[in-house]
């Protein structure tokens, strides 16, 4: 593995600084478009390392991390806790419903005692927005935000624009950014972190996004941030070339915004027959886990060579180990990121 | 009669601020109230202040703070403090009220708001008479709206009976549900859950409607909305009985503030957008606003240092009142004399109590002034219990630099 040297920067980035100047990473708001493309690049040489029989590194030998997950999740905690291993990091797992948050202790508190263990990177999911950065300001380690409240889901972002990208370059797409190309995002954009930070993400590379739900899900004021906003799915789907669904997140649902799963699919379900409205090989996108017969359909989630919700979650362990190397480079003291002022 | 009861006080060499304009001279006060204002000179044995040409102005009265906080209040110039119903226990009951009244005694007077209903859960009316004759000086229905609005026209119908001004928080509570901010391009970035700003327009419809039918007298303690605001405007040009506060953050702040979740800034009603501020801006110099007040509340790191959303809302406000309402009056939107008007003599007439201006027969509750000293907000320093100000590190002007209760001096 020769991921302890950096790749060499290129000339789009800044002269005279890191191309990552960020202790953590909390909010793809909060990034440059050169440095969302290095996380990018990065990534790449572990989509081929992880696809090697044998997978494992000793870069990061000897760091602990420290996954805190106060909401449930699988994947997410799956995928952030391989990719530490496979870089040799010890991962520990702190779940919510088995940690002192349960009696009563505060996140500053639980924050400071994290600290205290030495961890050399945390990785957070809390279910109120800003308590990543919140945690962040009280630690001395790298914070990777693994989803805050409404707020981002920023690995999510990049790891979906590594998957597309891949997906494209097959297409024989050969721009490294995503200029020109229609995104449409539908679903439960309200609640959605994954929306939040995949529109931004997406832009900041180039596309034009389109968002898509009944008016109840759609937040007041994102008009300004997207190019359209749609209610109507045949229209926003329209010459799309890239269709990403949302989970219809169930548990908030009933009555309140929709008035049923079956109306639901009924009007924003992707089927074979709305997916022939987008481009001709308009590629499918979903996060996951998905609710199959709800907002997509089987045979569009398993069609090959159009959707690549398979290739996002191997996408995703790639990404989180390229964010892991990036953000402890300066504390291995990796030649080049030592020096300078965190941003 | 005690000595010094009868030892008048006199202060020369002021600039004092009456309703009609700022006049020079001095003002006496005998038996803890005013005796004469703007020709009067010292009498022998009196005790004699030199303003030095500083501002002398009444006593600020706060209408509607969470907190006793008298180093807060003295600092910000404040004598008087309605203390609104949301304590612990809260005042639904006479005997809190009567203890309430005299918590701040004799150098703060805390004028205790009757909670509307019982427990402040907006079913049963509370036993407003009773609290009245324990003390209490208007009825409030505390931070939330009442929901049920065959309860709140039969409030209304009470407390006009009992000739109490109603003070209500104007937010469609189904609306506004667990918002944290006013829905809108910041709370989408931030992920924050909102409530659109039209929550207040409608509560306010409601309530301005059931005013009108029971012919009480209501007071909304924030208007922050330009639709709330046309609403109230509206109905004051038809002769309806209501007026309408603010308090700085509204007319300082807008969501931007937001940034960077600074809970600080986590208020309710939530902070608005900048064409809503622009709007209590316009509506205080038109004269829609009657009343600025502090909303003060202070918060300690256990409701603050938390996630934005789970973090209690509530501003530290008292210190920064007048200096805040002092830049309206460098800005050019009000003078002097109406920023008084704003800070005392509104709310005094609101509570029914003989103070909030310089006239003679008045309570001798005086503030000395130094309407351009700067200084420096700093959350670190604050005479409140707790620092929680949205304006932390902000240079502000105006300070109070003595202060009367009663003719006594107390800073």
């Amino acid at each position: 593995m020769t991921s302890a040297t950096p790749s060499p920067a290129s000339s789009r980035f800044p002269a005279g600084r890191r191309a990552f100047p960020h202790r953590d990473l909390i909010a793809i708001g909060s990034l440059e478009r050169h440095e969302i493309l290095y996380l990018l690049a990065e990534a790449e040489q572990y989509v081929a390392f992880n696809r090697q029989a044998a997978k494992h590194a000793e870069t990061l030998a000897g760091l602990t991390i420290i996954n805190a997950f106060f909401e449930n999740s699988t994947r997410t905690l799956l995928s952030f806790e391989i990719a530490g291993k496979r870089l040799g990091a010890d991962v520990v797992n702190m779940h919510a419903a088995q940690s002192s948050v349960k009696k009563g202790e505060t996140l500053i508190d639980t924050a400071v005692t994290l600290n205290a263990m030495r961890a050399d990177a945390i990785v957070i999911r809390h279910g109120s927005s800003g308590a990543t950065q919140l945690i962040a300001d009280k630690v001395d380690c790298p914070v990777l935000n693994a989803g805050d409240g409404q707020h981002e889901h920023p690995t999510q972002a990049l790891l979906d624009a590594l998957a597309l990208r891949h997906a494209l370059r097959a297409k024989g797409h050969v721009a490294e950014d995503f200029t020109g190309l229609t995104v449409t995002i539908c679903g439960d954009i309200l609640h959605s972190r994954v929306a939040r930070s995949n529109i931004l993400c997406l832009q900041a590379m180039g596309a034009t996004v389109r968002l898509c739900a009944p008016p109840a899900l759609i937040p007041q004021g994102v008009e300004t941030m997207v190019a359209e906003v749609h209610n109507r799915f045949n229209a926003a789907l329209a010459g799309a070339d890239v269709v990403m669904m949302l989970r219809l997140q169930n548990e908030r649902m009933d009555g309140q915004f929709i008035p049923s799963p079956r109306e639901y699919r009924h009007l924003y379900g992707l089927t074979q027959d709305r997916l022939a409205l987008a481009a001709p090989d308009a590629v499918v996108m979903h996060p996951g886990p998905m609710n199959r017969g709800i907002e997509i359909d089987s045979d569009v989630a398993d069609m090959p060579g159009r959707s690549i919700i398979t290739g996002q979650v191997e996408m995703g362990v790639a990404m989180r180990m390229a964010c892991l190397d990036v953000l402890t480079r300066k504390a291995r003291g990796v030649a080049g990121w030592g020096d300078g002022e965190w941003l | 009669m005690a000595v010094s009861e009868t030892a008048g006080l006199a202060i020369t060499n002021a600039r004092i601020v009456t309703p009609a304009g700022v006049t020079g001279g001095a003002l006496r006060c005998e038996g803890g109230r005013i005796a004469a204002v703007g020709e009067a000179g010292p009498l022998d044995g009196d005790v004699v202040v030199d303003a030095k040409g500083k501002l002398l102005a009444p006593g600020l009265v706060d209408l509607g703070v969470f907190a006793v906080d008298s180093p807060a209040f003295h600092f910000g110039g404040i004598t008087r403090a309605a203390l609104m119903p949301d304590q612990s226990p809260p005042l639904d009951h006479p005997a809190r009220i009567r203890f309430a009244a005299y918590s701040g005694k004799p150098d703060l007077w805390v004028h205790p708001l009757a909670a509307a209903t019982a427990g402040l859960a907006g079913g049963q009316l509370a036993e407003l008479a009773l609290m009245q004759e324990a003390g209490a000086k208007a009825v409030a229905t505390g931070r939330q709206w009442i929901g049920d609005s065959g309860v709140m026209l039969r409030l209304l119908q009470y407390a006009a009976m009992l000739d109490l001004v109603a003070i209500t928080h104007a937010e469609d509570a189904a609306l506004a549900g667990n918002a944290a901010a006013t829905a809108g391009e910041m709370a989408t970035r931030l992920g924050l859950p909102s409530a659109p700003a039209e929550a207040e327009a409608l509560a306010l419809a409601r309530d301005i409607a059931l005013a009108e039918m029971s012919g009480a007298r209501v007071h909304f303690r924030q208007v922050t909305t330009s639709a709330g605001l046309a609403l109230v405007r509206a109905a004051k040009s038809r002769g309806v009985n209501i007026t309408a506060g603010v308090t700085p953050a509204h007319f300082m702040l807008s969501d931007l503030a937001l940034g960077d979740y600074r809970t600080f800034a986590r208020l309710s009603p939530p902070l608005r957008s900048e064409d809503d501020r622009q709007a209590v801006v316009e509506a205080i110099g038109d004269g829609t606003i009657d009343v600025i007040s502090s909303g003060h509340d202070p918060r300690g790191p256990e409701d603050k240092r938390l996630p934005f959303a789970d973090a209690a809302p509530g501003m530290a406000g008292a210190e920064t009142l007048l200096p805040l309402t002092l830049t309206l009056v460098r800005d050019g939107v009000i003078d002097l004399p109406r920023a008084f008007d704003l800070l005392a003599r509104n709310p005094a007439r609101l509570l029914g109590v003989e103070a909030g201006e310089l006239a003679a027969g008045r309570e001798a509750d005086l503030a000395i002034i130094d309407t351009e000293a700067p200084w420096i907000v700093d959350r670190r320093k604050m005479a409140a219990l707790a620092g929680n100000t949205p304006f932390d590190r902000q240079p502000v002007q105006g300070r109070t630099t003595a202060l009367f209760k009663g003719g006594k001096r107390i800073v």
